[in-house]
């Protein structure tokens, strides 16, 4: 079986570095093959799962987000670590998508969208950390 | 993100390039809401130079909308969405509670 190319970036938690890594993302993805749709897609699931991590697990605080992608012949998986408090994914309300404007809630959006656009989105919690792993698998 | 606000007779034209995500999305909401104080609540947002938008700049627009709508005084009127960008908006169920066109003249030729 082919190894896994694995690209890692580690960035303090600020909404100031989801631009860099969104430009982490999308180098690694265009470097996979991924068409500019697919390399939007993954920006954009990796960039809800990373503002997860800032505004719950870390709060807003100081904190590190890890990050590896690991390139498959058939699958890209980014992994997002982060050693702040536990996220509870059953505790976002799922969005109602058909709701007329003037009733939507603006929150769950990002899980939605996670769950969308991946293939798996599992969540982890140990002593070491969260860790959030999602993979997108090519099309055949 | 870089935002360029043009009064015209009718409406507010915002135009918004570049990235809104959870870093630059409050940028976009305060420039909308000192629209609003001023009592703009037709606002166009021109897109054609957006390069990603996440859910946190989905929110400010949804928000914008439901304060311009109140009282039918206004709406806030896409124009010009990139195709990833409408693949976003439909993702999120968004492309029938807003109201999109191919470009920013034909959305104010349309107020």
């Amino acid at each position: 079986m082919e190894e896994a190319s694995v690209y890692e970036l580690a960035v303090p938690a600020r909404f100031e570095n989801l631009a860099l890594i969104g430009d982490f993302i999308a180098g690694v993805a265009r470097r996979a093959g991924f068409d500019e749709k697919g390399v939007f897609n993954l920006q954009l699931a990796c960039d809800e799962a990373c503002t997860n991590v800032i505004e719950h697990a870390y709060g807003g605080g100081p904190g590190q987000i890890r990050i590896a992608v690991s390139v498959h012949p058939d699958r890209i998986q980014i992994e997002v670590h982060d050693t702040g408090r536990p996220f509870d994914p059953t505790a976002v309300r799922v969005p109602d998508l058909d709701a007329p404007l003037e009733e939507r809630e603006t929150g769950g959006l990002g899980l939605h969208f996670m769950r969308s656009i991946m293939d798996e989105v599992r969540f982890e919690f140990g002593e070491g950390g969260n860790r959030l792993t999602m993979v997108k698998r090519r099309d055949p | 993100m870089d935002i360029q606000i043009k009064q015209l007779k009718r409406a507010s034209l915002v135009k918004i390039s570049g990235r809104v995500d959870s870093s630059t999305a409050p940028d976009l909401e305060k420039a909308l809401k000192e629209l609003m104080e001023q009592g703009q609540f037709r606002i166009v947002v021109d897109m054609s130079d957006l390069s990603f938008i996440s859910s946190a700049g989905l929110r400010v627009l949804i928000s914008t909308a439901k304060t311009c709508r109140r009282w039918n005084r206004g709406d806030v009127y896409l124009a010009s969405l990139p195709q990833h960008i409408m693949e976003t908006f439909e993702l999120a169920g968004l492309t029938r509670v807003f109201k999109i066109f191919p470009d920013a003249v034909e959305a104010i030729g349309n107020l």
